[in-house]
């Protein structure tokens, strides 16, 4: 082909497409060459090469100095090679000096056994450090969600990437020069005062331990441990798809059953499921949906559109910091997590008699902004949250490792009944489009009176940022949008401020493919593939499922005929929606 | 302002400016060029001297003569001032006394357009300590 | 009627420093008592380059070269030169080796070997005119390439005359522009890099202090060349004067038309504006600037993509270092078969070098290339301060090398400093003597590029730092062999993995002292001693019995008591005390205290 470049990588040759980078050709060749810095999420289309941390570099004949792999273009005829003395030295030094600036103390470090400075250490042989001196020191900063040690920041620049170019938060930055350079908020602020969204995407890239979650699992084993605690547990739709990588299995494999056997075994009183709490959520915000359609078709000129999902807490931070001037917009309904938490310690407690301080609800969740949504001030009765507190994915694997559980061995056991009970469009609300779909299963039916008869929503799914779609509601041309990553979500919002917003209902999940690629997922170490295989474990759960759209889930029916009465009615509103807060920065003029 | 909209502007900007730098660019190249020294000395302003240099700066030019005029200090002459001293590119300096405005007319028309010689020049009859 | 006199005082930023400013105000005003102001002028220039003897005064046109002149000297100027035409002889330069007075520049040392082509207006014409510049050939440059030549005529004129860049990397100048102008898009760009960084280094700055039109009209004629209309000069915010003197420039063009829309009648547009640096040493690299420029952390990143290809705004840009524009109109007004006449076979033209350290002339120069270091240093530089022993020069600034008394005899040019193993980055020259330990020079010039390390990738980041961690072991006296294979072998591997050329080459000055300086490497090393007696731990103080009176002067002004000595009797100095100060060698008046 014309457009191939042929080239020789350690004696071997290969034709590659124009713009190929020589790592990209080696890896096709089998030839591992060893990467720090050096991130690609191909099918999400975020890539971090910065070319800085120069443990890629190799030898290409005819150039003075050693290219890095990662960010050299192959050229024709080009000779490269990849394991020379000269190579070999030099990567080896590289490396000795990270490490002569990183903190010795693997042994209890959180990313220990997952580190990607620990492998290169481990793959280059690395025996001792031969440069002694100054170690730049930090101070920890602890927020609700994520722990930021920079001293273990060894500047690959891949928080700082996501953080500003894919989700356009901007908390993280490069600040200092030199040898005191490290990424941190500006001005030494800590992320709780900076304006970090807590998606945790930061920690999601992170190839060391200086950005960390803020691990609740010391404290899930006490509470486990006292009698006096009833402890449940509610375990989000995207964890299921995930929770098995950290136990070797492949991306994409569900381990719903797994997973509820190890909760209950774990000791848990009830295990339930957020996707029952999902399925709430529809009937609430699909109704709330519903009543600001109709009130613009009724001509309504004050209706805020388009109603914007409010599922996910990265995003609702975002909003209220970057958009406080359109806080009407998105849906009023609380996140299922908080759906859940408020069920459980009214109607679930005053039916089960247990009082509402000796229940304990805990969550599990892919997200590490949960962790900070559980602790916020209007999520709390008395001062007792709804939901005491959330591990991430991650967290429960540690658990179920550390507490000896096979997890391999383990039967397929059943969640708990009520609140364990949930339909296809409850599940699918851990991928990108999820919510949206769910929501229109249920509106479609409602509004129009008629039967769904195809509920796959194609036209939502898939792992692009910007999905459109435009659905027939019996002659209404209903149109909507679904938005992962906060950067696109940033994006309509600020045609939605310009005025030139055309959808009437938009979702928006922060994490690049939704709750499956959440900040407190498996790590996925740059294989953006195994995002994709966890969507598809999610639509194949849903196809599986006997109940599909969220009103038909029969416990919802007698929740709402028991204790709700109908959606948006006056104990719903109290218990299930919120309202947000105007948590910008500057003021913004309108 | 005027705008230059053409090269020709730029060359009449060029040429009306020059002046202003000409004195400057001369004298990097001194050597090539008629350098004229008058002593302006008291007894030389007395004489006129000034006068006699104002009369080269402006009439060298008329006749085309590029030249450095500059001043000195006493030549020693006093009977004879004004007094100036002339050196033609790769030649000896002379040095002429009585300079009037009348005399320094004679001097561009003969020695300096024709290379004729004229009446009053003072033989340089002393060694400086230079030159031992 | 025109002036008679012209009274060129330096206006540039070191002899403004010593009062020049105060100089004119004072010739201006003795001029006016004496009624001369109508026949002499005064003109405030821009840097003459003898920066060792300002503030410089020159008349005209008897060419007269007045140095170290102070305010209070302009009344005796004007009654003693300007109207009695006799030379103020205490003010006129003395040659040091004939010891008698020059009164014309050109005779002088620091002169005599010098070709001016980049400074060709700097001490000549006043800046702020610019009619002083068109009066010199200005603008008649640019008048001729979009008059008279197609874009590609200009660029092969560039080419063939052999310029190549002045900014430190040596990159041919015409094939840059070549490159810029292959590429289509809506918008491109002339970027002056104005962001000189090497300590010592002032040629840029000189040159837009004192001909800030040569620089104008030279991205003008890039702008033709490669069809960009937008000229950014990026400048650092230190340069107050450079800035005021482009700024006036660049209006006063605007106001002639010499920038704007449709220059000299034609179609060709062409705008320049400002952008302030911070002072950042890395943002001198041409991809770390363009970063700065918009917006971003100052920090370069891979090429490619060239800034020709993708540069300010992702658009194709053209980056020239300001010496490298300064000789532009130059080649177009004299000819390209003019310019590569001058100079060595692959360096054409000339280089500015900024002379500095222990020599007589500091100050700025321009040679042809190919002139030799010995020629720089004793005729130019006028040999070394104190008569004291040559030892080394640095050249190419921070992340140049040191060369020896071996070296002397290389004419300079691009490739012969590389393949002595230093470079000619932007033309900084430090000149060392016997005093200075080589071990501390290189430790100096590490704790620059630490301090100046954007921090992007791990060798220049860390790699650096540990450097200079080592280099500093040894001036404690406690360096091993091995810290020195160490250096050794982290400074390739720092040179052969750095992202940018500050990594790249920062290196070069612990490589070449340990080349050229091994003995003193190893008497740290081994002897734990410091040759050159500079490295303080190293230092022992000492007090001859002989010599000791045992007047106690010492021992009174030792501040942590190390001496003891009972009156009338030999001190001595009790060495785990002592910390080192001096103070004891200092006040000794029978020179009985020394180091060793």
């Amino acid at each position: 082909m014309e457009n191939n470049i042929t080239l020789k990588i350690d004696n071997r040759e290969i034709s590659v497409p124009k713009g190929t980078t020589i790592l990209e050709a080696a890896r096709e060749l089998g030839i591992d060459i060893p990467t720090l810095c050096y991130m690609n999420l191909k099918d999400l289309c975020i890539k971090n090469a910065p070319a800085s941390c120069r443990i890629c570099v190799v030898e290409v004949e005819g150039r003075k100095n050693l290219a890095p792999s990662c960010a050299t273009r192959c050229e024709n005829n080009m000779v490269v090679r990849t394991n020379t003395m000269r190579v070999l030295n030099a990567r080896r030094v590289v490396l000795e000096l990270m490490l002569s600036d990183h903190p010795s103390d693997c042994l209890v470090c959180a990313k220990s056994g997952n580190c990607e400075l620990q492998d290169t250490a481990i793959k280059l042989g690395i025996r001792e450090i031969p440069f002694a001196g100054e170690k730049s020191e930090f101070k920890v900063d602890l927020s609700p969600s994520i722990r930021r040690d920079a001293s273990k920041c060894i500047y690959c620049r891949r928080c700082e990437m996501m953080c500003n170019d894919v989700q356009t938060v901007g908390a993280l930055g490069a600040v200092n020069r030199g040898f005191s350079s490290v990424v941190m908020p500006a001005f030494d602020e800590a992320l709780i005062d900076s304006e970090c969204t807590f998606c945790g995407q930061c920690v999601a890239v992170c190839p060391v331990g200086a950005l960390t979650e803020l691990s609740h699992t010391n404290r899930l084993i006490n509470d486990l441990a006292n009698p006096s605690k009833t402890v449940i547990v509610q375990t989000a739709p995207a964890v299921r798809a995930a929770l098995g990588e950290e136990f070797g299995l492949p991306a994409g494999t569900s381990v719903t059953g797994k997973m509820v056997a190890a909760l209950r075994q774990l000791g848990f009183a009830k295990v339930f499921d957020t996707d029952f709490a999902a399925d709430l959520t529809i009937m609430e915000e699909g109704t709330e949906l519903l009543g600001r359609l109709n009130a613009f078709l009724n001509g309504d000129k004050e209706v805020k559109l388009p109603i914007i999902t409010s599922c996910c807490p990265g995003w609702v931070n975002f909003f209220e910091k970057q958009f406080p001037d359109l806080l009407d917009r998105p849906s009023s309904a609380r996140s299922p997590q908080q759906m859940f938490g408020a069920i459980a310690k009214t109607y679930w407690a005053e039916k089960m008699g247990i009082k509402r301080e000796d229940l304990i609800v805990v969550s599990v969740m892919p997200c590490l902004a949960k962790k900070f949504e559980s602790e916020r001030d209007e999520f709390k009765t008395n001062g007792d949250p709804d939901v005491n507190y959330s591990i991430s994915t991650r967290e429960l694997a540690a658990l179920i490792k550390e507490t000896n559980i096979n997890f391999m061995q383990l039967p397929d056991e059943d969640f708990d009944a009520p609140l364990g009970e949930s339909t296809g469009a409850a599940v699918i609300f851990g991928a990108s489009g999820g919510v949206m779909e769910a929501a229109l299963r249920t509106a479609y039916e409602i509004q129009t009176g008629k039967t769904l008869e195809n509920v796959d929503f194609e036209g939502v799914r898939g792992i692009e940022n910007l999905k459109e779609a435009t659905i027939d509601v019996d002659g209404f041309e209903l149109k909507v949008a679904v938005a992962h990553s906060l950067g696109t979500a940033r994006k309509l919002m600020n045609e939605l401020r310009a005025g030139t917003c055309k959808y009437h209902a938009i979702e928006v999940m922060a994490c690049p493919g939704g709750c499956i690629g959440g900040g407190g997922q498996p790590f996925h170490h740059g294989d953006s593939a195994r995002i994709k295989a966890r969507a598809k474990a999610l639509y194949t759960e849903d196809a599986e499922k006997s109940f599909r759209k969220s009103h038909e889930n029969p416990y919802i029916v007698s929740l709402y005929e028991e204790f709700l009465g109908k959606p948006m009615s006056e104990r719903a509103h109290h218990l299930l929606h919120t309202c947000y807060f105007n948590r910008g920065k500057e003021i913004i003029e309108q | 302002m005027e705008k230059i909209k053409s090269l020709a502007d730029l060359k009449r900007i060029k040429e009306n400016v020059q002046t202003k730098i000409d004195l400057r660019e001369k004298s990097e190249q001194v050597e090539s060029l008629v350098q004229i020294k008058v002593a302006m000395a008291t007894c030389g302003i007395a004489a006129g001297s000034k006068e006699t240099m104002n009369y080269f700066i402006e009439n060298l030019e008329k006749n085309g003569i590029v030249a450095v005029v500059t001043q000195t200090g006493c030549m020693g002459y006093c009977y004879a001032e004004p007094t100036v001293e002339i050196t033609k590119p790769g030649k000896d300096p002379i040095v002429f006394g009585h300079v009037t405005t009348e005399r320094a007319e004679e001097i561009i028309q003969k020695y300096l357009k024709n290379d004729e010689l004229v009446a009053d020049i003072i033989p340089v009859n002393f060694d400086t300590i230079k030159d031992r | 009627m025109s002036y008679k006199m012209h009274v060129l005082v330096c206006g540039g930023t070191g002899c403004r420093a010593s009062a020049s400013q105060q100089i004119i105000t004072r010739l201006e005003e003795s001029l006016r008592e004496k009624n001369l102001e109508d026949e002499v002028q005064v003109i405030a220039t821009g840097c003459f380059g003898f920066c060792e003897k300002g503030p410089i005064v020159k008349i005209m046109p008897d060419n007269t070269f007045y140095v170290q002149v102070k305010p209070e000297d302009a009344e005796e100027i004007v009654n003693e030169h300007v109207i009695k035409g006799r030379k103020v002889e205490r003010l006129l330069y003395k040659d040091p080796e004939k010891k008698e007075a020059v009164s014309d520049s050109k005779h002088m040392g620091f002169y005599k070997k010098q070709l001016r082509i980049a400074l060709r207006n700097c001490g000549f014409i006043n800046p702020e005119n610019i009619e002083e510049y068109i009066a010199r050939d200005g603008y008649s440059a640019l008048a001729k390439c979009i008059t008279e030549l197609k874009p590609e005529e200009v660029i092969q004129e560039i080419k063939l005359s052999g310029l190549r860049g002045r900014g430190g990397g040596g990159f041919p100048t015409g094939l840059k522009w070549e490159f810029a102008s292959k590429y289509q898009a809506d918008q491109k760009y002339v970027v002056c890099n104005a962001d000189e960084g090497d300590p010592g280094a002032f040629m840029d700055r000189s040159i837009m202090e004192g001909d800030p039109h040569s620089v104008i009209e030279a991205m003008a004629i890039c702008g033709y060349s490669i069809g960009a209309t937008k000229g950014l000069v990026y400048i650092r915010a230190e340069y107050p004067l450079a800035i005021q003197r482009l700024k006036i420039a660049i209006q006063q063009a605007k106001e002639y038309g010499l920038l704007g829309q449709n220059i000299f009648g034609t179609d060709f547009t062409f705008d320049i504006e400002l952008r302030y640096g911070a002072g950042a040493f890395v943002c001198g690299e041409e991809t770390a600037l363009i970063h700065s420029m918009e917006g971003h952390r100052g920090e370069p990143t891979m090429k490619p993509p060239f800034p020709a290809e993708s540069g300010y705004l992702n658009r194709p840009t053209n980056v020239n270092n300001v010496e490298t524009l300064a000789n532009i109109p130059a080649i177009i007004m004299k000819g390209a078969n003019w310019f590569n006449k001058i100079g060595t076979e692959r360096s054409k033209g000339t280089k500015v070098f900024a002379l500095a350290g222990k020599i007589n002339n500091v100050g700025l120069i321009e040679v042809p290339m190919g002139t030799t270091l010995r020629e720089v240093i004793y005729e130019i530089g006028g040999g070394i301060k104190n008569d004291k022993k040559f030892k080394a020069v640095q050249t190419g600034g921070p992340s140049g090398g040191c060369l020896t008394e071996k070296h002397l005899d290389v004419p300079i040019d691009f490739d012969n400093l590389l393949a002595s193993g230093s470079m000619m980055g932007s033309g900084g020259m430090i000149v060392m003597d016997e005093d200075d330990c080589m071990v501390s020079v290189a430790k100096f010039y590490l704790e620059f590029t630490v301090e100046e390390s954007c921090g992007k990738c791990t060798p220049c980041r860390v790699g650096n730092k540990r450097l200079h961690e080592i280099l500093d072991k040894i001036t404690q006296g406690k360096g091993t062999m091995e810290d020195l294979d160490t250096l050794r072998n982290l400074s390739r591997v720092i040179k052969d993995t750095a992202l940018c050329g500050l990594g790249q080459t920062s290196p070069n000055p612990v490589l070449s002292t340990i080349d050229n300086f091994y003995d003193e490497y190893l008497a740290h090393i081994k002897d734990k001693k410091c040759p050159a007696g500079k490295c303080k731990a190293l230092l022992m103080y000492h007090i001859d019995p002989e010599l000791c009176i045992g007047c106690g002067l010492c021992a009174r002004n030792c501040p942590v008591d190390a001496i003891v000595g009972e009156r009338k009797e030999p001190h001595f100095i009790n060495t785990a005390k002592c910390i080192k100060c001096g103070a004891c060698m200092e006040k000794c008046k029978f020179k009985a205290v020394s180091t060793r």
